[in-house]
């Protein structure tokens, strides 16, 4: 038996409905656009060209500490090059996209950024999963891309590197930071020859990042002699490991490999040892960040993590940086890619001076494609070490830390050039 | 079989988490027909504000002693967005197309959402939530009770034991089941059914706040984003129970939570099963779990065949 509305006030009814749906629709989209419209720069008002350089991180969101510390080294590469001059006659400016991690909202944003003329080339993403879903629009749009995080080999390498089969699949796509084929051996190598571990349980997250970390981890601790007693997945934005926790403590597990990030790896640690299992979690670049330690009130203390470079604090060309970001007061650290950022944003305005001094200090009519071309071929002292890319866009600097939290805190315990 | 206590724990004290909340969506629904999408956005707010007073009180106050006042505030919270929610956002849709509540709830849903994310200081991340200080309890040398999943397992019967005799013995609660019978037949009888629906949003949201505390005592941490899959799981929970009856609700959820528990941990001890076990898989066994149990009974464990109004 249906009750038929009273005919009375319907016109009423289905006006305030439509008020409400506007006002809750407008509500959102603005909340929304609040993300993606920081950032900006006031803008100059001289006859300098103006070239800006993108920037696509998570800004809002889990894994938002990692994300704005990208955007701020952006901006300071970008302010100590138009301070020093560093290409006369070009302003530089950044603008930033935010993509919450999320893929899809990655593509719009490298849709929005190459039809945006004024940016020659972009800083980002930090998801390997994101960065796939961008790579093809960039290469359409002959935009240079400089990642100072992704670490999937086949980002570069194509799908078949592990065949041997390695292919370039897009030329527009650089990164700044090391491959998980050098960082998951890595791991692998300290955990069997210095930890003395033996016996590992492997857990990744399910994305292209941590799936692929995991499984290069797991292939070369089984090559150097050691054993995996078993395998898990768990999924992002889930708050629940305690069945994945008291399945390595069954499997007598002495060590815990989890390819993912710093919300599910600090989470997956605590419920590790509250299951009673005291073993170690090792993980990559990740987890490497403040929030995995502070994840809960649960002392991390001896979990592990490796990440690309050398500590930047412990490198003498870091110091400027360090000292320059401070002087900027950004509300966020720079975290585990500040440097990297940096260094993939002056790569890219090193590329821009280039363009320019080829064309007697003019922007060319194809800059886009120029500057990618030039980015091949640069090569400077940057915060992390020698800046220069590879023939598949590489970073050539294979230079790993790992890192152990001891007393609440990251402490770099082994740096190293990864050797086969 | 010595790990299956453990299993079987862990199961039940997630399965009482979304039981708690799986309490908000069968009530609702059992009044008004209504399927409150924003209700994962509920409990989330509750554990907001049950932050909110912790970081209000002098810092160094034991946990124990703040305790009631975070639930109180969550309570609060939850309860003062859910009533305010039906007034302002469900009320004036009554009585229209049943499409048009429910497009609202899920805006409502994302509103919320976005308006912590914007709003809360420094909820753009996730929020450290006090834990108990200590070792978890051992109570066999298998079986380790985590502090936080204690207070769950303790105040989720306490609340459906408060609920079942509110319900049926106290003069409110029978005006509840009235409504929920025949809204008509009870406005005739002289039931206020207006206060009757804002009092089942009031109590879906506080089941809501103690569920958004004990999660934050579990697991450390809150964050906006929190309420999308807890809810989910609730949702699902209240339909495997029975949606519309209130100890459905709690079955569905502790049958949800032992299933993802035992998934994870036996499905790949199957032979020929270990592709498909494990963590990635636990989602895949508690919906096939699901729709087992809605093709032998379509409404629900507990649920009653009611004759269909719509």
């Amino acid at each position: 038996m249906r009750r038929v509305p009273a005919r009375k006030g319907f016109l009423v009814r289905h006006r305030s409905l439509l008020i409400m749906t506007t006002a809750i629709t407008a509500g959102a989209l603005t909340l929304t656009a609040c993300g993606s419209r920081d950032g900006k720069d006031s803008g100059d008002k001289d006859s300098k060209t103006t070239v800006v350089i993108g920037v696509d991180a998570p800004l809002t969101g889990s894994l938002s500490a990692l994300g704005q510390g990208i955007k701020n080294s952006v901006d300071l590469a970008t302010k100590i090059a138009n301070k020093n001059n560093e290409v006369p006659g070009v302003t530089f400016k950044v603008k930033s996209f935010d993509d919450q991690a999320v893929p899809s909202s990655g593509k719009q944003n490298a849709t929005s950024m190459v039809d945006d003329d004024e940016i020659l080339g972009m800083v980002g993403p930090l998801n390997s999963g994101v960065a796939q879903s961008m790579q093809g629009v960039f290469n359409k749009g002959e935009l240079a891309q400089v990642s100072p995080a992704n670490t999937n080999p086949a980002l570069s390498q194509g799908d078949n590197w592990a065949s041997g089969k390695k292919e370039r699949p897009f030329k527009t796509y650089f990164r700044t930071a090391t491959t998980d084929i050098i960082q998951g051996r890595f791991a692998a190598q300290y955990y069997y020859n210095d930890a003395k571990k033996r016996k590992v349980f492997v857990v990744d997250d399910k994305q292209a990042y941590g799936n692929g970390l995991a499984k290069i981890f797991a292939a070369e601790f089984k090559r150097l002699g050691g054993k995996v007693v078993g395998t898990d997945h768990l999924t992002i934005k889930e708050t629940d490991f305690s069945g994945i926790a008291s399945k390595v403590k069954s499997t007598k597990a002495d060590s815990v490999y989890f390819g993912g990030q710093y919300p599910e790896g600090g989470l997956l640690s605590d419920q590790v040892k509250q299951a009673g299992a005291d073993v170690p979690v090792m993980g990559g670049d990740g987890i490497y960040d403040p929030a995995f330690i502070k994840a809960s009130g649960t002392s991390n203390d001896g979990d592990l993590a490796t990440s690309v470079g050398y500590p930047v604090e412990q490198l003498d060309s870091a110091k400027t940086f360090m000292k320059n970001y401070q002087a900027q007061g950004y509300k966020d650290p720079f975290a585990a890619y500040g440097g990297y950022s940096y260094d993939a944003a002056w790569s890219i305005i090193q590329a821009v001076k280039q363009v320019v001094q080829d064309n007697d200090g003019e922007l060319p009519d194809d800059s886009r494609a120029k500057v990618t071309e030039a980015l091949g071929k640069v090569s400077f002292d940057g915060v992390t070490g020698k800046v220069s890319f590879d023939q598949y866009g590489d970073t050539t600097n294979k230079q790993l830390t790992v890192y152990e939290v001891k007393k609440g805190a990251w402490k770099s315990v082994k740096s190293a050039t990864f050797k086969d | 079989m010595h790990e299956l206590p453990q299993t079987l724990v862990n199961g039940l004290t997630l399965g009482a988490l979304y039981g708690l909340i799986a309490i908000g969506y069968t009530m609702v629904y059992g009044i008004v027909q209504l399927i409150n999408f924003a209700h994962g956005e509920i409990f989330m707010i509750g554990g907001f504000g049950a932050l909110t007073i912790y970081i209000w009180l002098p810092s160094g106050t034991a946990l124990s002693l703040a305790l009631p006042l975070m639930l109180i505030g969550g309570v609060v919270a939850s309860v003062g967005i859910a009533t305010a929610a039906e007034r302002f956002a469900y009320r004036p849709l009554r009585g229209g197309p049943r499409l048009a509540p429910l497009i609202t709830a899920i805006g409502l849903s994302i509103a919320l959402q976005q308006a912590i994310w914007a709003f809360y200081p420094d909820a753009k991340k996730p929020r450290s939530f006090p834990q108990f200080e200590g070792k978890s309890f051992e109570i066999l040398s298998d079986l380790h009770i985590q502090r936080g999943d204690a207070f769950l397992l303790i105040a989720a019967p306490m609340c459906m034991l408060a609920l079942g005799l509110f319900v049926s013995k106290s003069r409110s609660g029978r005006a509840m089941q009235a409504t929920a019978q025949d809204p008509d037949t009870a406005k005739l009888m002289g039931i206020n059914t207006d206060r009757i629906i804002v009092m089942a949003f009031a109590i879906g949201g506080a089941f809501a706040a103690v569920a958004a505390v004990s999660h934050g005592l579990k697991y450390g941490q809150i964050n906006f984003e929190m309420g999308f899959i807890a809810g989910l799981k609730a949702f699902t929970a209240a339909v495997l129970g029975g949606i519309g009856n209130i100890y459905g609700a709690m079955l569905g959820g502790v049958v949800l939570g032992i299933a993802e528990a035992l998934a994870i941990k036996y499905i790949q001890d199957i032979p020929g099963m270990d592709q498909l076990g494990g963590g990635a898989w636990k989602d895949v066994w508690a919906f096939a779990l699901l729709i087992l149990v809605l093709l032998v009974r379509p409404q629900g464990l507990l649920g009653e065949r009611v004759a269909d109004r719509a």
